[in-house]
């Protein structure tokens, strides 16, 4: 690679010791609760040097919580007492305040960035503690605890697996001097401690996890036309995956990590494509002179969800993973596109556009039904979190790009403002990153 | 079809032409430089076909050329090349096709609305209707290159109309060597 070229495209490794940079950030609450569970999270006691703890484990859990729209937390405010361990409990003091779970703990300083996290969750109507748990941890590891116990408590109280404990890639573009800045980040799921894992010049898109959530597939035009690398996340190293005639797009991983999904041009329109990761083989899906793109792998393997226009207007098509007739999906609406799967294969979100307005749309594919969660302009890029609770999008607030989580159900949702650059394309990772 | 007469005219009034240069900053091939004035009668002709003539003639960095404008602009969700912007692709394409060896890009882009995959085949096929319009006149497929930024390179900031008027174009680069 050329000098100038280096310059342009720099990497960073995401080491595992990085210091972690807290990203600004305003959790807006635009939408309201009903039927979710009413909690009280306990600020923590902290036994250390320093007024406070370096971390608010216990605000992070609150917010973990509220933003899945399963939990309405009780505000900081109206906590009438404000017990660290079992023995401080007063059931009868939790019951007037109508809620019905409760959780303490306590962090305590155990040598130099050394902590020992400690949580309590009660069931307060039965007047019983439910479970308790304690983890050490360094300075950095203090937010992924928190967001662990938000999980633990999660699966306790509703019986689903939690997503907190996750993270999200996606494109951030800012201004530096008179020219625009294109970097690839992975964060925390909450928006938290972002890193940049590839910066360029020129324009980065279409971030995609493998499902071993170790690589990243995505479109860059660090060469002045589209192509598709794969880079590992841990190391930095990159592979060119593609880089055909016309448009290399949207890459999509096969759940067994085997193959991506992608859009190419080069046999003269955009028709979707498999491509063996090792080998290198395409095997061609589309035959169609309209637009064929977007492609996303069911979890299941077996098929394909994409968007083509054959119709007259984009819209959702799916086609058997080895290839066949395409059948159409999405008939509400002149635009539905940018599909992403549920982990259980029996949804999909979308971008759809309707009298003027993109939001983002779920459709049943059990019932044929879709329902509009969102309610912006310009919404787009939805992805789905690992468990299928909630979707994490981009929308626009006022100039910038911003990323915002709705509940699956549409019944809360909550803006992550990161405080600097132009920000979009989020995408979910899965379990265990 | 429109095209066709333009490509037709283009060549009868080359052929007639081919001894004129407007501005004498290039040679025209092999014949000698007269001053011929066009003037306003030039008008007896179609101006574009009269035009297109003289462009053989015009430099790339000549700012009161026609050549100089460099965008075309489309309508939302369309890759039809308006009316308005015939003249200009054909001014584009008669330059080319006299001048084999420039090279040229075609950036497809649209505005911000929608998914961005889509956006970038969107863009894609604004730049092939400029390449299919510069190929019915001539130009030659290895002189273009094709490529779609779809939503990622606006040209205009802001979520108004005017802004996304802006931002749904084809950029026509010309390469230097």
């Amino acid at each position: 690679m050329g000098l100038l070229r280096m310059q342009a495209v720099l990497v960073l490794v995401l080491s595992l010791l990085t210091q972690t940079v807290s990203a600004a950030l305003t959790i807006e609450i635009t939408q309201g609760v009903e039927g979710a569970i009413p909690i009280a999270v306990v600020p923590f006691g902290w036994k250390g040097t320093g007024g406070a703890a370096p971390e608010n484990i216990a605000a992070i859990i609150s917010s973990d919580l509220s933003r899945s729209g399963r939990f309405d937390p009780l505000p900081d405010h109206d906590l009438v007492s404000h017990p660290t361990e079992a023995a401080e409990v007063q059931y009868h003091n939790w019951r007037i305040l109508n809620v019905d779970n409760l959780v303490i703990g306590k962090i305590s300083e155990t040598g130099a960035q050394q902590y020992t996290v400690q949580f309590e969750l009660f069931d307060i109507i039965r007047g019983t503690r439910l479970i308790g748990y304690s983890f050490p941890a360094g300075r950095n590891e203090l937010r992924r605890v928190a967001h662990h116990i938000s999980d633990l408590i999660y699966e306790q109280l509703t019986g689903e697996k939690g997503a907190f404990n996750t993270q999200i890639v996606y494109v951030m573009t800012t201004k530096s001097g008179g020219s625009k800045v294109y970097t690839l980040l992975v964060a925390d799921s909450d928006g938290y401690s972002p890193q940049t894992i590839l910066r360029s010049a020129q324009p980065l898109m279409s971030p995609a996890w493998s499902a071993d959530g170790k690589q990243v597939a995505y479109v860059t035009f660090e060469n002045k036309k589209a192509e598709i690398y794969t880079q590992d996340i841990a190391t930095g190293t990159r592979r060119k995956i593609a880089s055909f005639n016309g448009i290399n797009g949207a890459p999509s991983w096969s759940p067994d990590g085997r193959r991506l999904a992608l859009t190419l041009s080069q046999d003269g329109n955009p028709e979707i494509y498999t491509m063996d990761v090792g080998t290198r083989t395409l095997k061609r899906l589309t035959t169609n002179s309209a637009i064929d793109t977007e492609p996303v792998w069911a979890p299941d393997g077996k098929s394909i969800v994409f968007t083509s226009d054959r119709g007259g207007s984009p819209q959702l098509y799916q086609v058997a993973a080895w290839g066949g007739t395409a059948k159409r999906l999405t008939f509400d609406g002149k635009y539905n596109a940018g599909a992403d799967f549920s982990p259980d294969g029996r949804k999909l979100a979308m971008v759809h556009g309707e009298q003027g307005a993109y939001r983002i749309a779920v459709l049943d594919l059990d019932t044929g039904l879709l329902r509009v969660l969102t309610d912006g302009r310009l919404d787009e890029s939805p992805s789905f979190s690992p468990n299928g609770n909630m979707i994490i999008y981009a929308t626009d607030a006022g100039n910038r790009g911003v990323l915002a989580a709705v509940s699956v159900d549409g019944r809360f949702r909550q803006r992550l403002s990161l405080q600097a650059g132009d920000v979009r394309e989020p995408v979910w990772s899965p379990f265990d990153r | 079809m429109k095209v066709q007469l333009h490509s037709y005219f283009v060549l009868l009034l080359l052929a007639l032409l081919a001894g004129c240069s407007s501005t004498g900053d290039t040679k025209t091939d092999g014949a000698a430089v007269e001053d011929h004035s066009m003037g306003a009668d030039g008008g007896t002709m179609t101006s574009g076909a009269a035009g297109a003539g003289t462009f053989a003639g015009y430099s790339l960095d000549d700012p009161n050329s026609p050549l100089a404008r460099r965008v075309i602009y489309f309508d939302y969700d369309s890759s039809e090349i308006l009316a308005e912007d015939q003249q200009l692709v054909s001014d584009h394409a008669a330059f080319l096709a006299a001048n084999s060896g420039q090279r040229v890009t075609l950036e497809g882009h649209t505005d911000e609305r929608g998914s961005p995959e889509y956006n970038i085949a969107l863009g894609d096929r604004r730049a092939q209707s400029v390449r299919r319009a510069f190929e019915l006149q001539g130009v030659l497929p290895e002189q273009i290159t094709i490529v779609s930024y779809g939503e990622e390179k606006a040209a205009a900031e802001g979520h108004s109309d005017a802004a996304w008027r802006l931002n749904r174009r084809v950029e026509i680069i010309y390469q230097s060597y």
